[in-house]
């Protein structure tokens, strides 16, 4: 059994006689200790969706199974139960701006039926496991934006849950800052073994930490896969779109002015692993006697695997042209043909 | 000159220590029962608790329709309640009836939209941590909103200030009704204008001190 499962999400906001369906359909399993993402813009439905894992939204339809608890049929009391175990960290941080540090994690531990007398000790080991333990009597407002954020994880650790859900837990930090709290994140995941539920738009995030990760556009969920394979070869038209700007196969202009005064055809590849595409291509080219010229060409590593990333420029014959593209697509595990003339 | 002073030395230690009753009782019981109110009309409308529109919607015409009522009005429909609590109308007790009636709804006004400008993502935090309502409010919704409360207290306190002098008038005595009668009534500039002096004194003390207890409060 997985740990979250979520079956036939549907979300549907109604509000002064206009309905939002914010979630449709959405299915999908996260396993004990993986870090499971969802990507996609703003507006695609997925904070709504991950806040039906901890039912602080309830679902129209469907059903959301966390530990083997159905918490669609829950009462009230099994719920606040099963969210105890569930921690919550929120782009905007969320802390209590009126209460210290020290005051903030107290609230979260009491919540958590932590024995009152056992909280400062504990409140001082959670501000350290984030180096944050001389600010105890800090009030959020005298920390940065980064040490917010670890205040917010150290808050979400507190009663040692066994998933952490990220709403954009990076989206409002400076790329440094960011990194550090995945650095945080993978170090919690692998050392306690805490399934991490994280969805962003920046896929830099996917890159760095999901294992697994799924694509959401206007509520649904329209591919999942390995983090690996979404951007050595995405299938839907948003994963494409989406790892497409990441890796930023886009040419300069005036590469592209060039290319266009000829006519022949601009490709987009990605395959994984990191040999040399060098032969293929000489290949391709001898078999349909075409010219081919790489334009771009680079190694990206994700979860330390290597996905070859290329934009080439066929000339010839259309004929030979459309055949060289049918045995690029034999041959590679990912090819666009990206059109300049618009 | 000297008949100013006769009348103030006589009359003004009473008349102040029933405007006090008259405002801190009604200050008291508005800011308790307004509160109250106040979260109930939050916790009923948030989608975070428990909305229940038409509770709400009831909850909020009934405080409407006491608010719209001019004070004078409501102070004389309010006579026989008076009566019938503090037993005689006409007393600063009688007038804390009337004054407690206006500022319940009032103060809830003003707690509800203390309440409800507390940052949505700190509540959704809290409730993610699995608490009860009991200590969010205590933990969350009151620290977050004490600031614009004590604020609302303040506002609470000086318009209490003013009915009281409404009050006053009817018999329930107090500064404003020191005012009328002698300023007024007997033609005495001289405490007319020691009872406006001393009126813009306490409200620049009252203001004065919310503010910086205010300030006090707000760590952001
Ligand atoms: N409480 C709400 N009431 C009405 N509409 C909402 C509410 N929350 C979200 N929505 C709508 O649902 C859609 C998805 O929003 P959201 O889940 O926040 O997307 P994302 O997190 O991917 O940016 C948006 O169109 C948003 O306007
Ligand atoms: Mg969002």
């Amino acid at each position: 059994m997985s740990q979250i499962e979520l079956k036939n999400i549907d979300v549907t906001f109604k509000q002064k006689g206009r309905t939002v369906q914010a979630v449709k359909d959405v299915s999908l399993s996260v396993e004990k200790g993986e870090i499971f993402g969802i990507v996609g813009l703003s507006g695609a439905g997925k904070s709504t969706l991950v806040r039906t894992i901890n039912y602080l939204q309830a679902p129209s339809n469907g059903q959301v199974v966390v530990d083997g608890t159905d918490l669609t049929r829950a009462n009230a009391k099994t719920i606040a139960k099963v969210r105890r175990k569930i921690g919550f960290i929120f782009q905007n941080f969320n802390l209590i701006n009126n209460r210290t540090l020290a005051q903030n994690l107290a609230f979260a531990l009491t919540a958590g039926g932590y024995p009152e007398k056992q909280q400062p000790a504990r409140i001082t080991e959670l501000l350290d496991l984030v180096g944050l333990a001389d600010r105890q009597d800090n009030y959020p407002s005298q920390l940065s934006g980064g040490q917010k954020q670890r205040v917010g994880i150290a808050r979400a650790l507190a009663n040692d849950p066994d998933i952490l859900l990220c709403d954009e837990a990076t989206s409002a930090l400076d790329v440094e800052t960011a990194e550090e709290i995945i650095e945080i994140l993978k170090g919690i995941n692998q050392r306690l073994n805490i399934t991490i539920v994280f969805i962003t738009h920046q896929l830099e995030v996917a890159r760095s930490l999901f294992d697994r990760v799924a694509v959401m556009e206007n509520g649904q969920l329209v591919e999942q896969s390995s983090t690996y394979d979404l951007f050595a070869a995405p299938q839907s038209d948003m994963g494409q779109r989406l790892v497409s700007r990441f890796l930023d196969t886009t040419l300069p202009a005036k590469v592209q002015a060039q290319v266009t005064q000829t006519d022949g055809q601009l490709l987009a590849l990605r395959y994984r692993g990191s040999d040399s595409l060098n032969p293929i291509i000489t290949k391709i080219a001898k078999e349909t006697g075409i010219d081919i010229n790489i334009i771009q060409g680079r190694v990206e590593f994700i979860q330390e695997r290597a996905i070859g990333v290329l934009v080439v420029y066929l000339t010839g014959t259309a004929v030979a042209i459309s055949r060289a593209v049918q045995v690029f697509k034999q041959r590679v595990d990912y090819v666009k043909e990206v059109t300049t003339h618009e | 000159m000297n008949e100013t002073i006769t009348i103030l030395q006589q009359n003004l230690g009473t008349a102040l220590w029933d405007t006090a009753k008259m405002v801190f009782i009604s200050g008291f019981i508005g800011i308790i029962f307004g509160t109250l109110i106040g979260l109930f009309l939050y916790y009923f409308s948030n989608p975070l608790f428990s909305p229940r529109p038409v509770l709400n919607s009831i909850c909020g015409f009934i405080i409407n329709a006491i608010r719209s009522l001019p004070f004078l009005i409501l102070m004389v429909v309010l006579i026989p309640f008076a009566k019938l609590v503090a037993g005689d109308p006409y007393t600063p007790l009688g007038g804390a009836v009337s004054l407690s009636v206006a500022a319940i709804p009032f103060f809830a006004r003003l707690a509800e939209g203390a309440f409800a400008e507390i940052d949505a993502g700190v509540v959704e935090a809290a409730r993610s941590t699995g608490a009860g309502f009991f200590l969010i409010f205590q933990e969350v919704l009151f620290p977050e909103a004490l600031p614009a409360l004590i604020r609302g207290v303040v506002l609470t306190l000086i318009s209490l200030l003013g009915y009281s002098a409404m009050v006053g008038t009817i018999g329930a005595g107090g500064i404003g009704d020191l005012a009328i009668q002698y300023g007024y009534n007997r033609y005495n500039t001289g405490v007319l204008i020691s009872v406006i002096v001393i009126l813009i004194v306490i409200v620049q003390i009252v203001q004065w001190c919310g503010d910086r207890l205010a300030e006090h409060y707000t760590r952001s």
